[in-house]
């Protein structure tokens, strides 16, 4: 078994009005340090594989296939 | 002319559609459902608006992966007429078959009222029967609409054209880069469009500037 965590996150230069929420509602809070928020998605996964250079490969394409939309996603991928 | 109806999961606009198709075209619209592999011959294939498989991951991101649109795929791909409306457009982008992306309206807010459209290029397949820069009316219905490209697919899709509809007077409701409320492919055969021309094409529906969309599609003179 291996246990991986995709992280998808959006481009810079690409607008997040939910991340602008927020950046707002923390400041309202009183948090006046937060300078900018960006919003993403947190995926775990675990995999029933053992060779980790394939299962890095096979993240990738799901990444590329269906987690992320690379027009305006980037994303990470991290093998426990 | 003959036409195919696209159902999946979660859409809600399809009988909108379908009823929209048959008034229009006097034919029944075939279905198709989210596994068939096959659409049968038809010359214009058309995904309904809703909230397929619940908008889960992205707005039309697991639709995109269905049978159902690999087979519209096969079928654009052959030069097949291809209408995205809502929803349908936003399948459209997560399968590849239309650049950019559509992402949440700027105001966060669901938007669901009437907006004025300007025709940006009456020289399609979809807009031969409007005048250029014709404004028309049109309802919008929903949360995901605020189209984005790259700056690069920005600049190629208005020097080709690609941009057919724009939101017009101010009534630009989400945000979209260049007021851009829809765009065909570089083929010209597929259109996305967020707002619902097929609810306004009778008088009872208060007016009826989205019929000219279907009647353009479906070659019927003006």
């Amino acid at each position: 078994m291996i246990k991986a965590r995709v992280t998808v996150t959006l481009k810079n230069g690409v607008l997040d009005p939910q991340g602008k929420a927020i950046e707002h509602a923390l400041g309202g809070l009183g948090f006046g340090c937060v300078g900018s928020v960006r919003q993403g998605k947190v995926f775990d996964l675990e995999l029933n594989a053992t060779d980790k250079t394939k299962a890095e490969a096979d993240l990738k394409a799901m990444c590329d296939k269906l987690l992320a939309n690379t027009v305006i996603e980037n994303y990470a991928v991290e093998i426990a | 002319m003959k036409s195919a109806v696209v159902l999946l999961p979660g859409l809600n606009r399809d009988r909108d559609m379908i009823a929209a198709l048959t008034k229009i075209s006097g034919k029944a619209p075939v279905t198709v459902w989210e596994t068939d592999t096959e659409i049968p011959d038809v010359d214009l294939i058309v995904i309904p608006g809703g909230f397929s498989y619940g908008d889960y991951l992205r707005c039309g991101a697991i639709a995109a992966r269905m049978p159902a649109l690999r087979a519209v795929a096969e079928k654009a791909a052959k030069g097949v007429m291809v209408i995205g409306v809502c929803n349908g457009f936003q399948i459209l982008v997560e399968s590849g078959l239309l650049p950019g992306a559509l992402m949440r309206n700027t105001s966060l807010k669901f938007v669901c009222r009437e907006v004025k459209l300007s025709v940006a290029n009456a020289n399609t397949a979809f807009t031969r029967n409007y005048q250029p820069g014709q404004i028309i009316r049109c309802p919008v219905a929903h949360h995901d609409g605020n189209y984005f490209a790259d700056a690069e697919t920005l600049a190629r899709i208005e020097d080709n054209g690609q941009v057919v509809f724009r939101y017009a007077e101010g009534t630009n409701p989400n945000g979209s880069i260049n007021d851009i409320a829809g765009i065909v492919s570089d083929k010209g055969n597929v259109l996305g469009l967020m707002p619902h021309p097929e609810n306004l094409i009778e008088a009872a529906h208060g007016g009826s500037d989205g019929r000219a969309l279907f009647e353009s599609a479906l070659g019927i003179a003006a």
